[in-house]
């Protein structure tokens, strides 16, 4: 067993083990820690697929600000503490049914007879002068421009909808009418009074 | 040497995972929305899984987008997250039966 094998069996191992502590936790901010562990491993396995920009990626967007922000909103919301998991037992049989006729399936499919070394040998690792970046770059502004633009558009979106959700409408906020500025006249704002000058005896 | 069926089952026992957790934690919004971006990661290993072993990036440029798309999906979940917390004061699935789906 080489040390290729090795480093992935672990990988796999607390990829596992965290997934299923992260799904059976009862503890919303403990599932995100182990969510974090899973990623990390991914993230590991993926650098072991010579994928580094995505594995990158994956820490600094996933574990760095997506993560963050599923504990952000766990805090404010206070539901830590709360007990959500009353149906807890009715579905799980039925569940692990599913997943493991799924997996039998996929182990049936995904087999060595069909995906092994001997079908599709592993390629030669890269040396040390290539840069997954710069084979990645290459690609997304040459042949995937369009759509790298379209996933810039999306995310504005994205921003835009999430402001709009939750932004609360302010009562004592001040803010132009334009049509009513527009519309003003002249003796909406200056009122003529005539005052009767005082006479100097009266004084 | 490690195959790439290896990598294939590996991902598809975490897809496996991730879906026992939809039907587990069905009550509790933020747990389901943990459990697509557990899904998500094992398609992505799928797809990173095929490019390297047929040497082409098409599938990294995939998961890129995957990652955007997922990245966006997050944020607008948890704002409805919010707003139902705001309007409901509690964010249980078996609450928020308006529709009466």
């Amino acid at each position: 067993m080489g040390s290729e094998q090795i480093i992935f069996y672990f990988l796999s191992f607390w990829l596992i083990a965290s997934s299923l502590a992260m799904i059976f936790s009862r503890n919303a901010a403990k599932a995100v820690l182990f969510l974090v562990l899973s990623f990390f491993s991914v993230a590991s396995v993926w650098i072991l697929l010579e994928a580094e920009f995505l594995a990158i990626t994956l820490i600094l967007v996933y574990v760095g600000a997506v993560m963050v922000l599923f504990l952000f909103v766990i805090k404010m919301l206070n539901i830590d503490k709360s007990t959500l998991r009353a149906k807890f037992a009715g579905y799980l049989p039925l569940g692990l049914i599913v997943a493991l006729i799924i997996i039998a399936e996929m182990t049936l499919v995904l087999g060595n007879a069909q995906f092994g070394l001997d079908v599709m040998p592993a390629p030669a690792r890269h040396g040390a002068d290539y840069s997954n970046i710069t084979e990645l770059a290459l690609q997304l502004y040459t042949t995937y421009v369009y759509p790298f633009e379209l996933a810039a558009v999306l995310l504005l979106i994205a921003i835009i909808a999430a402001i709009t959700l939750v932004h609360k409408k302010e009562i004592n906020r001040k803010q132009q009418s334009i049509s009513e500025q527009v519309n003003v006249r002249a003796k909406d704002r200056v009122r003529i009074v005539s005052i009767t000058s005082s006479s100097k005896e009266n004084k | 040497m490690v195959s790439l069926s290896d990598y294939l089952i590996l991902s598809s026992v975490i897809f496996c995972i991730g879906l026992v957790g939809i039907f587990v934690n069905r009550t509790n919004i933020i747990t389901l929305l943990m459990c697509v971006e557990l899904i998500l990661a094992a398609v992505n290993t799928n797809f990173i899984a095929f490019s390297h072993f047929l040497g082409n990036e098409a599938g990294q440029i995939f998961v890129f987008f995957i990652l955007t798309v997922a990245a966006a999906e997050v944020a607008i979940g948890l704002a409805i997250l919010t707003l139902l917390f705001r309007v409901r004061g509690s964010i249980d699935v078996d609450v928020t039966n308006s529709l009466k789906g």
